[in-house]
């Protein structure tokens, strides 16, 4: 957990400038793409994924013997993503994982039993990675189910958390602090029910910690999930909506 | 609140990537000053209108900023409390951070130090004044521009604050802001663009208030320098240094000056056995002990070998012209160290064409008397041999004549034959023991300021009582007959014993150390302080405390008869000493006794006493006995050091008697159970703990190590055995002479000098195997029974004390990468503390033969090629006899200038002088005097009495009066003063 470098400045400045619990910018646009089902871009800092969305669809093969929905995820990394080119953009350990990941948190959130014997496709690609990798697909994907018009039991958003050296929580964590040596949390969440779909750490925090960078993270959720909610009604508003749900509340 | 700007960068990792970093530019970050009514401030104001300075250049009140060169180079005019209300941009702090992280420290400090005022101004996240990289602008000219544009915003900023009205009707002069730089180009853009700016020296000479200040002014130029022939080749540029480093063509390694010869050092180079050699003044072209240097190999025909000649400097006057006298001089003595070497075994050798980073410090060290009057020129000498005469300019001379002071290098040009330096600060006066210490210390960098307040205020509150929630938590132990056993005088008693007979015939032992963890809680400032200093540092005569004295010498101390937290650890032995049982718990104790040495041992051996503590005392004696001879036959070493004690004056402080430490059984009974707590506490930790316990390794020596230990017992007709510690052991033992009681001790001291140092670790950073503790022949090893003094031992505390629930853990505590910065601090603490113990003693032990002549029985240690090394086993004490002097003839042998010569036989390392012959370890009568003719370097003069020598023996009878004189003078002088 020693990280060598300091992530914070004594005038409580990280890296890039923002204050501990300040996000990066987030830009985000649902529909991006025709063909797809639905699809999503969003932007966090120089984090940029693109998602699209397929389905429900028939499932294929023994896939429709289950009564369950399939969720179906791909997670791939541009070659271009990084500083130094990647060889794969897909295939290798770490982008698997990430898709076990998706599909993990997002089994959580999306209303199964609305889909018996269907399959839903979810394609993430990351343009550039600048940290929290995983966070941002999985909310570009939120998006881009939304988009899809795929029945979610609420929103499902993911945010970082860090701690400095002085053991200040840090929220939203950059590429540079990743690999500054400090140790990483990803939660996924759903944040109105306050529930963790899933949770992944990149090294072991001491328990004292632990909670509080937990909850660090949750507040960068709802953060985030408010950001994607007026993305939602933004987009709905030029769409139209039937229930008009946009200009609710 | 935020915008967003992005800004690329290209860096060099083999190849070229294109970085794209975020870079948030905001509005919310003020601008500290108590004039500004439009920023948002979050902190107290750092700029204020008080310390108003008066200065010629700027007649009206201003602000600083400065450049980065300014604080790289005027760091020591800057920690002077003159300058107040300055801005520190972060595109300096980095900058500073980048190039030296010694002065970023000092700098650090300035900066938090609450009273000068100095304010950290985030410019290169303001949205006002960061200044994005032009095309085809270099970062050094981005940064400069960076400084500049936030000096102008600044001042802008306040004129627009204070031209409101109400100011306007208050009649004071306006708030300016200046830019101090050295920097040339960026002094003349500054001014072209309206910036009131000033160098650093100019500014430091306006100030009207502060003459003095101008002597600690960094020395780039001399002024009226004579610009003289370049002396030294030039070194080569970083970029050539970096390009041939990496195609292996130049080497990099951390340079070492030698101490006994000004022309010679060596060079640490990474995959290296061997150091490389580098003799003569221009191929060590300029390099001061410690920098880091890029070498050049020679050919292996110009090789050459380390000479054992002993070459000090003559006296050098700041004029500083190389009169071809010395240059030939010079050559003379090179040619004597090569055609030395030439018969010995050739080292690897080579030249430093370049330094890659200077490792200079401040150095402390004594003016040398001008020739000339009334000049501001002067030459510094350092206490340390290693480091190069220093260029100095000061108006104070006079004063700092006969003072020790402190004066840091700044440049070394190639036409100057010594670095130029500047004046920092003075000690006292030279010979004062307060002075002397403080030079001790500050050479070992040992941290000997007071507690501050804050780190004070952390210390329990008096009066201390024990409540009932702590008798409750921890197992009393009040009843048990425990004591301590410590040396004499001893105020912080960091350990107790006790042993008992149990029901079943059984023994039990308890070692109980002082609870220091339990007042020190991690993390804060107390805690903080005793981990930077690491252990408490031991002078003659005074104690450097690693945790303040309410600690050490009250709460924490096992005084007899008082109630006293101890973390103690209990074992079940039965009479032969085998362990059947053992735990760790916390407790209350109560000291029954606290003795020395000698009143335990008295005790054990009185067959009169008959009370528990003396059954107690010969119990654990009895055990320590066996335990000892168990470790024996393990292969752990038996060594020796010479060691003494000094009786010392109260109240002048000056030592009144030398004697060699006696040992006696109790001090073999303490430290045989204290092995034991520490060796069982070891294990458990690390096996509790894989990852991160503190644990202590002796690795083995490398066999070439023993060398001189083997070549030395073979001409005796011993053979040394080297194979494993139980081999070295056992043939240890057998170097006995019956003519000869002290050649044993002999053989065991040049053994200790073959060994490498013990060191700290982190169990989870190394394998197993290399756990081992060589000297105590024990697989794992820690510290754990001096919490007071060592701060390794505290963690060992809280370790143990979180392995069985005492304590909870936190996060530092399991931090493997935290932990191993620590123990590399504690590493060096501990060395550090060893060697300004070892100069206390040296500087003692001058004090003590101040005035004095004495003939002692000696034995020569080693032979070699123009001196004797003698022990005097007496006063444990090392010096040299020189058989050849040098040709000037110092070290006081003019004598030697006759007839009589020494040959040095390199076979079987022995000196021959007609019919008498030195072998190493022959017995010798030699007079011990004090040379104080070098008053910063003071030694011990060994000159010869027996075997008589005619012509270069001392006569016994007549004394050698005019050599005795100087030194007596000098004491009764001092006598006086006092």
């Amino acid at each position: 957990m020693g990280s060598h470098f300091e992530l914070l400045s004594e005038q409580g400045l990280r890296l890039d400038g923002r204050r501990p619990h300040e996000l990066r910018h987030i830009k985000c646009k649902l529909g991006v793409f025709e063909k797809p089902d639905g699809s999503a871009y969003m932007e966090q800092g120089n984090t940029k994924v693109l998602a699209a969305v397929y389905g429900p669809h028939q499932a294929k093969g023994k896939k429709t013997e289950s009564n369950d929905v399939v969720i179906n995820c791909q997670y791939s990394q541009a070659t271009f993503s990084t500083a130094e080119r990647k060889n794969r953009p897909r295939g290798d350990r770490k982008s698997l994982e990430f898709k076990m990941y998706l599909q993990q948190s997002l089994s959580a959130a999306i209303k199964s039993e609305l889909y018996p014997r269907s399959q839903i496709d979810i394609y993430v690609e990351v343009l550039q990675a600048d940290g929290a990798n995983y966070a941002v697909a999985l909310n570009a994907a939120t998006l881009a189910l939304i988009d899809a018009g795929i029945c979610l039991n609420e929103f499902i958003v993911a945010c970082t958390a860090s701690l400095s050296k002085a053991n200040i929580p840090l929220t939203d964590i950059s590429h540079i602090e990743e690999v500054s040596g400090g140790p990483m949390l990803t939660v996924a969440a759903l944040p109105n029910a306050e529930k963790i779909a899933f949770i992944e750490m990149s090294e072991r925090f001491h328990i004292d910690h632990l909670e509080t960078v937990i909850e660090t993270a949750m507040a960068g959720c709802r953060e985030i999930r408010d950001i994607l909610e007026a993305a939602v009604k933004e987009h709905l508003l030029h769409m139209g909506s039937a229930a008009d749900w946009a200009r609710v509340g | 609140m935020q915008t967003l700007r992005e800004f690329t960068r290209k860096t060099k990792r083999g190849n070229i990537l294109k970085i794209v970093r975020e870079h948030y530019l905001r509005d919310d970050i003020g601008c500290g000053s108590d004039l500004c009514q439009q920023c948002f401030q979050n902190e107290v104001y750092q700029l204020t209108s008080q310390h108003e300075i008066q200065c010629s250049l700027f007649k009206f009140p201003h602000y600083i900023v400065l450049d980065t060169n300014v604080v790289l180079d005027q760091i020591d005019v800057l920690e002077e409390d003159v300058l107040h209300n300055v801005i520190v941009l972060t595109t300096v702090l980095n900058e500073v951070k980048h190039k030296s992280s010694s002065i970023y420290k000092r700098f650090n400090e300035l900066v938090h130090d609450r009273t000068r005022n100095f304010y950290v101004f985030v410019n290169e996240h303001h949205k006002d004044t960061y200044a994005d990289r032009e095309p085809d602008e270099t970062a050094n000219d981005r940064n400069d521009r960076a400084i500049r544009v936030a000096t102008k915003w600044y001042d802008d900023h306040l004129q627009a604050s204070q031209s409101s009205k109400e100011f306007e009707h208050s009649g004071r002069a306006a708030t300016r802001v200046i830019l101090l730089t050295d920097d040339a180009g960026n002094r003349a853009k500054a001014e072209a663009e309206g910036i009131l700016v000033a160098s650093a020296s100019e500014y430091v000479k306006s100030l009207d208030d502060f003459p003095l200040l101008v002597d600690k002014l960094s020395r780039n130029t001399f002024e009226n320098e004579k610009k003289g022939l370049p002396q030294y080749p030039a070194h080569l540029s970083m970029k050539e240094l970096l390009e041939g480093l990496r195609n292996k063509k130049l080497l990099q390694g951390a340079f070492q000056a030698s101490r006994e010869n000004y022309l010679e050092g060596s060079v640490n180079v990474e995959d290296y056995e061997k150091e490389i050699l580098i003799q003569g003044r221009e191929s060590l072209n300029r390099a001061v002990d410690g920098d880091l240097v890029a070498v050049e190999l020679l050919p292996e025909n110009e090789w050459s070998a380390p000479s054992e000649i002993v070459l000090e400097e003559k006296n050098v006057y700041a004029d500083d012209v190389p009169s071809e006298e010395r240059a030939a001089d010079e050559k003379d003595m090179l040619k004597q160290v090569q055609t030395a070497a030439a018969s010995a075994e050739r080292t690897p050798t080579g030249r430093i064409v370049g330094i890659v980073r200077r490792k200079w410090r401040q150095y402390c060290g004594i003016l040398q008397p001008s020739l000339v009057e009334d000049t501001n020129r002067h030459i510094f000498v350092p206490a340390d041999r290693k480091i190069p005469r220093i260029r100095i300019e000061t108006r104070q001379a006079a004063m700092l004549q006969n003072q020790r002071i402190i004066v840091t290098i700044d440049t070394w040009p190639r036409n100057s034959r010594y670095p130029h330096g500047h004046f920092v600060r003075s000690l006292g006066p030279l010979g004062n023991m307060a002075t002397e210490n403080e030079v001790i210390l500050l050479e070992h960098d040992v941290p000997h300021c007071k507690f501050s307040e804050e780190v004070l205020s952390f210390l329990p509150k008096l009066p201390w009582i024990i409540t009932e929630e702590d008798y409750a938590k921890r197992v009393d132990l009040r009843d048990l007959y425990i004591c301590s056993v410590d040396p004499p005088g001893c105020t912080d008693i960091d350990d107790a014993l006790h042993c008992r007979e149990l029901p079943n015939g059984n023994l039990e032992v308890g070692v109980h150390i002082a609870d220091v963890s339990h007042f020190i809680r991690p993390g804060n400032a107390l805690d903080k302080e005793a981990s930077a200093r690491g252990t408490t540092v031991y002078l003659v005569g005074k104690r450097i405390d690693m945790v303040p004295e309410l600690l050490s010498s009250n709460l924490c101390s096992l005084v007899g008869g008082v109630e006293r937290f101890a973390f103690s650890c209990v074992w079940e032995v039965d009479q032969e000493a085998n362990i059947l049982a053992k735990r760790f718990h916390k407790s209350v104790i109560k000291s029954k006794k606290a003795m020395t040495y000698e009143e335990a041992q008295v005790i054990i051996d009185d067959p009169m006493q008959q009370n528990e503590i003396a059954k107690s005392l010969r119990h654990l004696n009895r055990l320590a006995k066996i335990l000892k001879k168990r470790r024996m036959d393990n292969g752990a070493l038996v060594l020796a050091s010479p060691e003494i004690r000094f009786q010392v004056d109260s109240e002048t402080h000056e030592p009144l008697e030398v004697e060699a430490k006696q040992m006696r059984e109790t001090n073999s009974m303490v430290e045989e159970f204290m092995l034991l707590a520490n060796i069982t506490v070891a294990d458990h930790i690390a096996s509790e703990f894989s990852e991160c316990a503190v644990l202590r390794r002796h690795p083995r020596p490398p066999p070439t190590k023993f060398d001189p230990l083997v070549k030395a017992a073979r001409y005796q007709g011993y053979q040394v055995d080297i194979e494993s510690g139980l081999e070295l052991s056992h043939s240890l033992d057998k170097c006995v002479k019956e003519d000869n009681p002290y050649f044993n001790t002999m053989i065991r001291i040049l053994t200790t000098r073959c060994m490498m140092q013990a060191v700290y670790f982190i169990s989870g950073s190394l394998q197993k195997e290399e756990f081992f503790h060589y000297g105590l022949a024990a697989p794992i090893y820690t510290h754990f029974t001096s919490p007071i003094r060592r701060y390794s031992d505290i963690m060992v505390h809280r370790l143990l004390a979180a392995s069985i629930g005492a304590d909870s853990t936190y996060a530092e505590l399991l931090d493997r990468k935290a932990n191993e910065e620590i123990c590399h601090n504690l590493n060096y603490r501990h060395k550090m503390a060893q060697y300004a113990g070892r100069a206390s003693v040296a500087l003692n032990t001058h004090l003590f033969f101040r005035g004095k002549e004495e003939d002692e029985e000696g034995y020569v240690l080693f032979v070699r090629k123009n001196a004797l090394q003698v022990l005097i086993p007496k006063y444990g004490l090392e010096g040299t006899l020189y058989l050849k002097s040098d040709k000037d003839g110092k070290s006081g042998l003019e004598r030697t200038k006759s007839e009589v010569v020494f040959t040095f036989n390199e076979e079987d390392y022995t000196q021959r002088c007609g019919n008498v012959v030195f072998h190493s370890f022959d017995p010798v009568t030699v007079r011990l005097s004090l040379d104080s003719s070098n008053v910063q370097h003071e030694k011990l003069v060994f000159r010869l009495v027996k075997p008589y020598i005619k012509g270069f023996s001392v006569e016994l009878n007549t004394e050698d009066a005019a050599d005795a004189a100087p030194p007596s003078k000098k004491t009764k002088k001092d006598k006086k003063k006092k």
